[in-house]
């Protein structure tokens, strides 16, 4: 039986607005993360990390910590048990996308970076553990190291991979570098600090051999399935082997989507001494362990008629990496299609430092790029003396001018109107530094576009029906606190028509039907179709047991409705609850498993989801201190499932633009390599009193093809654009360009 | 972290004796500083001295001041009705400071005691004068943006991050302390050092000492006051630059001020030239630039900390401005 696409989702509204499912558990703290299992005769792992930046460990002498109490074992290069998938290949990680030889934890001598783990000590308290950690010395043979971008920027190079393609990597639509002969030009460097994720939950694993070749563990991570191929490769045991538990994730915004040294060496440890053990690592580690969103530098120069029709559009970044791997990201990919544009040219170089890998945070590349191209849309605007606004109507794409395909949808349009009526962007004086507030504060009102690929591959789910009338449907995707179960419950009722309250989803654990990592916004597009298609297919099932072979059964399959937890034919031979469909068949419960992907859709249509951050901000004229007031973001992302939880998603998104536009910034010195900043006190993300009442609004209008549900992504696009926002809105309020982030008062005294 | 005995002094005669009797013993009051120095490996004390049980959270109104005991909590001094209609500068600044949590555990004794947060002191693996004497200043050609503009020595360019002290300095407040050899008085302006070659040296207490408490004489500023801090987000963040001002305004001519600031020393920054300067002028926008002016006399900037040179003059403007209501 073919699985119909289900096209009128929540028409009703009936459970849009759901409260979390699992919000109770966090509040009350009965919900458990990774590091919370209790674990019998569980041992404690704390690191030891390196304190150069370069060079040769030479010894490392941990008598002393052997010998402290409790303390099971010093782990290091010296005594650590040959990683068995080292030994092989270049890249113990299959379809790791970051090109180049993850750090082997523990199998030679070479310091990449500073804070790079150099020991792991397990006791049997975690105090103990600590303690033992800081007798270990470890003693470095220095060589030197760079961590310095401006001084090292010429080394910039093309990604390899790029390398083996036409033109590097670069991208050229028309002619390159038109802006420069066009009648309105600017030009402008923009500069984009290393940034953080730092949420709440640290990176946590408990790893527990359960025999020799089978380990379970509890791991922080957004990616079941590839933390339990990369230990499989690793361990080389069998995938199924490996059991990857991640109940519940306490933020990650991509720190978690891959698998870091830290979990392969609790692994390790744990078959070394023979008992679970758990590594949390620390905040500081939290800065060189875990990835981070990397030190980029921009140019853009936009060129315009003077009616403001965009002439050329040259888009340059290059982003750090570490010396052993090649991290890259989408960064220069929205100036090739977020406005309309003949001339194009972008290129995307990475700088190799002294320094651990990046990786994607919220909102990956494109967010550091539209902070460049939206803030440089906000300067051509003001040249040309143009509404921002406007400027950027004039340009809108109609179609997506770099695969010159149509859009799936696009209520980008829609998004400014409503966003500037709510914010009375129409109401303000554009000039800059020409409002102020009664007590003297300047006043500036910005906006900035965000825009991230909707996606949607391949996921499994399975759902198992009791004859109780209960619902429990699993797939092994995971929660790192968008409210992905909410949602699932949501959709779920909404194909099945049963009360939501008769569901549970359960994520969070590997032998779960297969899903893809939790990023890049896609999880409701991609498990919300498994579920559409695993809820239609038991009711395909339900229908069939319900015709029978009795007199019903020349009732077509066709002439069944599904309505209010019961099945109907047209001519009312049928009439009856699902739950009576198993008792009748004498069921105890029937299951069902369901695979969704994209198809050919995703060669006709491009699929975007679309945001807009109106922002207004104060100013005092004699501190340089910005204290954003007013909030509205506006997206396009298809039909919302729950306004709550996606309400909440802008919300932090917001949150997180506005630390990354006035906040954020770790700071290295350059002479030790390493991180002078890595606290929460000194890094700084915004705080309860930093926030005003952020308003997000969603358009809520169907994909009419990207997937059953009409949905795209939100977690993104709340972040991207968010910071020119701020800084367009601090333009405004003092007449001064930042174009370095973050934006704090010493830069507008 | 090292392991550490702990013992708890009801008395501050046993508190003291038992501080005397073990150099490597130190008190602990609120804890939101020592101890996470402790937990960085900054500081290793082999025993901690609990002087919560001693009772000297007292506040109270004397015959030309207001006492308050060393460990009455930062959110129980501010809130206090004395405080807030004696000293409302005082409120002022300790509710700029830290985040509530802190501050309802944090004492006014460990408060004015805190260590600075300089980078490198609080990295037991850079260098610091301050915490390893002899190892080199880290921030002097390092990451000084939070550094000082004023007093500062080859040896150490710190900054005490205090912000309740720069209200205390400017208030002539009094630090009353207990010691083996007796109690003694220490003006509060006096009590903070600058690095010269000692560093190591935040304060004049001498070793065993014990702060029992502050006196803050009565003054005639009213609610002419106010303490204006700079920083990189609205809370849970140390001043960049901050303002303590009070004045007393009769017939707009400025009969008496009080300026002192915060973020830009080793030690709460009075500026009594400034002050001088103010004292007998009409309360003009004219007159504060001129008393910032002078105030910024001597100051200079280091790599990354030049921008205080500007903020802090206009801070000291805005500060006045709105103590004295003309904004
Ligand atoms: C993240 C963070 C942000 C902060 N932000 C600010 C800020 O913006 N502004 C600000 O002003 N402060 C700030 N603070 C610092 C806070 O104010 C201090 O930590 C607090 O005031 C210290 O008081 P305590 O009682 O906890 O001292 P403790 O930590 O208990 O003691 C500190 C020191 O004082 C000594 N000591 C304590 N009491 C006495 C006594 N009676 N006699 C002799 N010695 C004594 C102790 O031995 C110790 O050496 C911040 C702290 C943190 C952690
Ligand atoms: S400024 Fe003072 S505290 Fe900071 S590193 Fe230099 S000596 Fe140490």
């Amino acid at each position: 039986m073919s699985l119909m696409e289900k096209q009128n989702f929540f028409d009703s509204k009936a459970v849009d607005g759901l409260d979390r499912v699992d919000g109770r558990l966090k509040v009350t703290g009965a919900a458990r993360y990774s590091a919370e299992f209790p674990i019998p005769k569980l041992t404690y792992g704390v690191l030891v990390t390196s304190t150069v930046a370069g060079g040769k460990i030479q010894s490392i002498d941990a008598k002393k910590a052997e010998h402290a109490p409790g303390v099971l074992a010093v782990i290091s290069h010296f005594n650590a048990p040959q990683i068995p998938g080292y030994s092989e290949g270049s890249n113990p990680a299959k379809g790791q996308t970051t090109k180049g030889q993850p750090l082997r934890v523990f199998s030679d001598d070479t310091i990449y970076f500073y804070g790079q783990p150099v020991a792991l000590v397990v006791a049997d308290t975690l105090e103990r553990a600590q303690f033992a950690a800081g007798l270990v010395q470890a003693q470095y043979q220095k060589a030197s190291f760079q961590t310095d971008f401006d001084t090292n920027v010429t080394a910039a190079d093309f990604p390899s991979q790029a390398k083996n393609r036409n033109s590097n990597g670069d991208y050229l639509r028309g002619e390159a570098d038109a802006y420069k002969n066009a009648p309105v030009k600017i030009e402008a460097e923009y500069v984009i600090p290393t940034e953080v994720h730092n949420p709440m939950e640290l990176q946590s694993i408990i790893a527990v051999w359960d025999t020799a070749d089978k380990v379970t563990v509890y791991d922080k991570t957004q990616s079941l399935k590839g933390a339990q191929g990369t230990i499989a490769q690793a361990f080389k045991i069998p995938v199924e082997n490996v059991q990857v538990v991640a109940t519940y994730v306490g933020g990650a915004f991509g720190n978690a989507l891959r698998t870091w040294p830290h979990e392969i060496a609790a692994v390790m440890a744990a078959q070394k001494v023979g008992r679970p053990v758990k590594v949390v690592i620390s905040r500081e580690q939290m800065f060189t362990m875990v990835g981070y969103r990397p030190y980029t530098w921009q140019k853009v120069g936009l060129g315009a008629t003077a009616d403001g029709k965009l002439v050329g559009i040259s888009h340059e970044a290059i982003s750090q990496t570490s010396t052993y791997e090649e991290f890259t990201e989408g960064t220069v990919n929205v100036s090739k299609f977020l406005y309309a544009c003949p001339n194009v040219n972008t290129r995307y170089k990475i700088l190799p430092l002294n320094v651990s890998t990046p990786t994607w945070m919220r909102g990956p590349g494109e967010a550091s790029g539209a902070f460049a191209l939206d803030c440089a849309m906000d300067e051509l605007a003001y040249q040309l003396n143009l509404d921002p606004i406007e400027l950027r109507l004039r340009n809108h794409a109609d179609t997506d001018p770099e695969r010159n395909l149509p859009w799936s949808s696009k209520y980008l349009k829609e998004c400014y109107q409503e966003a500037a009526d709510r914010i009375g962007w129409f109401k303000r004086n554009p000039k800059p530094r020409s409002m102020k507030t009664e007590d003297g504060m300047l006043i500036g009102y910005g906006m900035g576009t965000g825009s991230f690929s909707a996606g949607r591959s391949a996921a499994t789910a399975s759902i198992q029906m009791s004859a109780d009338g209960t619902y429990t449907i699993q797939c092994a995707t995971t929660d790192i606190g968008p409210g992905t179960a909410t949602a699932m419950v949501q959709i779920a009722s909404d194909v099945l028509q049963v009360p939501v309250e008769k569901i549970k989803f359960q994520l969070g654990n590997s032998s779960f039907p297969k899903a893809p990592s939790q990023g890049g916004s896609s999880t409701v597009s991609t498990v919300g179709s498994a579920v559409t298609a695993v809820c239609i297919s038991l009711k395909n099932k339900l229908g069939e047991l319900a015709i029978g072979q009795g007199e019903a059964a020349s009732v077509k399959p066709a002439d069944l409705t599904f309505a209010n937890g019961q099945i109907s034919s047209k001519d009312q031979s049928i009439k009856i609850a699902y739950a009576d469909v198993l008792k009748k068949h004498s069921l105890p419960n029937l299951e069902v498993t369901e695979e969704s992907k994209s198809g050919e859709e995703r060669r006709k249509y491009s699929f975007y989801s679309f945001s807009v951050h109106f922002v207004e901000v104060n100013v005092h004229p004699a501190t340089g201190q910005v204290k954003v007031k007013r909030v509205v973001s506006c997206a396009d992302a298809g039909k919302i499932i729950n306004h709550k939880t996606a309400g909440s998603q802008v919300i932090g998104g917001a949150i997180g633009g506005i630390g990354m536009a006035l906040m954020e910034e770790a700071v290295i010195d350059n002479r030790f390599g390493r991180y002078v900043n890595n606290n929460l006190a000194d890094y700084h993300v915004p705080v309860h009193a930093d926030i005003p009442a952020i308003d997000a609004v969603f358009i809520d209008k169907k994909d009419p093809y990207i997937n059953p549900m009409g949905s795209k992504g939100v977690g993104e696009i709340s972040l991207i654009g968010m910071a020119a926002a701020v800084a367009n809105a601090v333009f405004h309020a003092t007449g001064k360009r930042v174009r370095d982030l973050p934006i704090t008062p010493d830069k507008l005294v | 972290m090292n392991q550490f005995q702990y013992v708890r002094a009801t008395t501050a005669k046993t508190a003291i004796g038992a501080l005397v009797k073990d150099p490597s013993a130190t008190f602990l009051a609120g804890g939101t500083n020592l101890i996470d120095l402790m937990k960085n490996g900054v500081t290793a004390p082999q025993k901690l001295i609990d002087i919560n049980p001693i009772p000297l959270t007292e506040i109270r109104k004397q015959s030309n001041s207001i006492y308050i005991g060393a460990l009455a909590t930062n959110t129980d001094v501010a809130d206090h009705k004395l405080v807030l209609q004696n000293q409302p500068l005082l409120s002022l600044a300790l509710n700029a400071g830290a985040s509530a949590q802190l501050r309802n555990v944090a004492t006014i004794g460990g408060n004015m005691m805190q260590r600075t947060r300089c980078f490198y002191f609080n990295n037991p693996d850079l260098p610091c004068n301050k915490r390893q004497p002899g190892s080199g200043c880290g921030a002097l050609e390092g990451y000084n943006r939070m550094h000082a503009i004023f007093g500062a020595s080859p040896q150490c360019v710190a900054v005490n991050p205090s912000d309740m002290s720069v209200a205390l300095a400017a208030l002539d407040a009094t630090v009353l302390i207990s010691g083996p050899k007796g109690d003694r008085r220490i003006l509060f302006t006096d009590f903070h050092r600058l690095p010269g070659d000692h560093p190591e040296k935040d304060n004049n207490l001498m070793k065993g000492e014990l702060i029992t408490g502050i006196e803050i004489p009565d003054n005639a500023f009213g609610k002419t006051v106010h303490y204006l801090k700079v920083r990189d987000r609205s809370s849970y963040a140390f001043a960049l630059v901050s303002v303590a001002a009070a004045l007393n305004i009769k017939n707009n001519t400025i009969k008496e001020a009080r300026l002192a600031m915060g973020g830009v020393a080793h030690k709460p920054w009075r500026l009594t030239e400034a002050e001088k300067a103010l004292v007998g002028k009409p309360a003009t926008e004219a007159t504060f630039k001129q008393a910032a002016e002078i105030a910024m006399q001597g100051a200079k900037g280091l790599k990354y900390n030049s921008f205080k040179l500007k903020m802090a003059p206009n801070t000291i403007i805005e500060a006045l401005k709105t103590a004295s209501g003309i904004a």
